[in-house]
């Protein structure tokens, strides 16, 4: 199991334990946890599973690609060095304990 | 009270729900399917589910526990056979019946039948549902040749899926190029030689005149000019119907699709219709019935936030994608129509990306793997602006310039 915690802008926390392989996005919505619309459902096609990467956890994360890289050029909200679209980040051992913080709309 | 009944099973179904709680709804709310899975997602039923890389757990579009949690109550695998309106209420197959105080059917679309000979045989599939896709991910590992009929998103997604499953495949299309309705030329013509460069044969002008096959069997697709195609597997992508019947027997009208109001609203005030099944007005006014995720989840939205009382109008940009091989396709805008087309980038180099013009205003984007640019693009249109041709056609132009004018339309405007 894998440790995962969303932060939402409200101060609100989950710590959820989801499996090795899924996505941090699939696990926010397989949970039912707010702030993730997620509406191409995994296809880095719509930008609405934006995530602010925690920064302790930045260099740990395996970069964006380019499809990924561009396609947070348009998300709703601000665009930070720890963006990320979480669909794309994929949960290995390594990222065990990752924190992730929410934006304020997708 | 009956409270606010949703018919269907995937985004727009789905996206009612959110949109009326979001809105503030607290009455009671059910979610009634045909189909026994939790609502669930269909792009991927021809692309990683169809090449085993996705496994249906996750298919659903949100959790069990979302719907608990938000208080809808399930409904699944019961359906729908009449709408009284008279009495506002839904008669189910099973003899039970819902009362409702606003209704919205998000009832989709159904495959097109083949409507020629030897159609009904096995092996002859179509894929629109989680139950389509199982059947054809089964028989796709036994079958060596492939015959995909229609050139549309589905059929192309078919076929290049059982293609990198190392299958012998052949498109056949009855227009002279591909997705003649969805995507202007120069697009199509790419995607052409994109799947021919990989091994699939297209076959254009093709008129399908009977399947053949032994004891129900499909064997082979025999065109009207008397040639004659080896199948083990015949997959069927000639588009869909709007599923009216409901609507159309309670007296709601239909004109391919349920019609709607800007409002997302049927001719009866109570009923309201989103996704795949309703033709709406556009955000110029022409009828449009659109069959994508984004119609689907934002109509949605719109409908159930309505549904709770708002008058949202429904006025978003249309954008679709479709992912095929490593080439991912992303469309803003429509293109049809269009009277000048400047690219960006390189088509060799599988990224560019295609702006459309009519009479000087944008209209639509279309890219190959340049997200940004159809991100760009979708704010563009959205703000109605229309950068000059000159600007985009130029390659050393950063076009994210556009962004600030983008920003003060947007700033301008109360919504969006």
């Amino acid at each position: 199991m894998i440790r995962v915690t969303y932060l939402q802008p409200d101060g609100r926390a989950d710590t959820l334990d989801l499996s090795e392989g899924g996505s941090v996005m699939q696990g926010a919505v397989m949970r039912a946890l707010p702030g993730i619309r997620a509406e191409c459902g995994g296809g880095c096609a719509c930008a609405t599973c934006h995530v602010y990467v925690d920064e302790d956890w930045l260099s740990r994360v395996p970069p964006a690609d380019l499809m990924e890289s561009e396609m947070l050029e348009g998300v709703a909200a601000e665009r930070r060095p720890g963006s990320r679209l979480s669909c794309q980040i994929v949960l290995s051992p390594s990222l065990d304990g990752l924190v992730v913080h929410l934006p304020e709309c997708q | 009270m009956g409270g606010l009944l949703v018919v269907g099973g995937s985004y727009a179904a789905v996206n009612i729900v959110i949109g009326a709680r979001e809105a503030g709804y607290d009455g009671r709310i059910r979610l009634l399917s045909a189909e026994p899975h939790l609502p669930y997602q269909r792009p991927p039923l021809s692309k990683a589910y169809l090449q085993g890389k996705d496994d249906e757990a996750m298919l659903a579009i949100r959790a069990e526990a979302f719907f608990r949690q938000q208080q809808v109550e399930l409904m699944l695998g019961r359906a729908a056979v009449q709408i009284d309106r008279d009495e506002g209420c839904v008669r189910l197959e099973d003899g039970s019946v819902l009362a409702y105080d606003r209704l919205a059917l998000a009832i989709g679309a159904r495959a097109r039948r083949l409507p020629v000979p030897g159609a009904d045989m096995q092996g002859v599939l179509s894929l629109r549902s989680l139950d389509d896709a199982r059947l054809l991910r089964d028989q796709l590992a036994e079958a060596e040749r492939v015959v995909v009929i229609g050139g549309g998103f589905v059929g192309l997604e078919a076929a290049a899926s059982a293609i990198q499953l190392g299958k012998q495949v052949t498109v056949l299309e009855s227009q002279d190029r591909l997705l003649a309705r969805a995507l202007g030329v120069p697009l199509a013509e790419f995607l052409a030689a994109a799947h021919q460069r990989r091994g699939v044969a297209l076959d254009f002008g093709a008129q399908v005149a009977a399947l053949e096959g032994d004891l129900g069997r499909v064997r082979a697709v025999r065109t009207a000019d008397g040639r004659r195609f080896a199948a083990d597997l015949v997959v069927v992508g000639i588009g869909s119907i709007p599923n009216t019947e409901l609507a159309q027997a309670a007296g709601i009208a239909c004109r391919d699709g349920i019609l709607v109001d800007h409002f997302t609203q049927t001719d009866d005030p109570a009923v309201f219709a989103a996704g795949d099944c309703a033709r709406h007005p556009g955000r110029t006014g022409e009828r449009l019935r659109l069959e994508s995720v984004q119609n689907a989840a934002e109509q949605g939205r719109v409908a159930g936030a309505n549904m709770a009382g708002r008058q949202f109008a429904y006025e978003a940009v249309p954008w679709f994608w479709s992912d095929q091989y490593d080439l991912k396709l992303q469309m803003a805008g429509l293109a049809a129509g269009a009277d000048r087309t400047v690219r960006r980038g390189e088509p060799a180099e599988d990224r560019f990306s295609l702006f459309h013009y009519r009479n000087d205003r944008l209209i639509a984007v279309e890219s190959v793997n340049r997200p940004a640019e159809h991100m760009l693009a979708r704010k563009l249109l959205a703000a109605d602006l229309h950068p000059p041709p000159a600007l985009v056609a130029d390659p050393s132009a950063d076009l994210r310039v556009l962004l600030a004018e983008i920003a003060a339309v947007t700033a301008a405007s109360p919504r969006r």
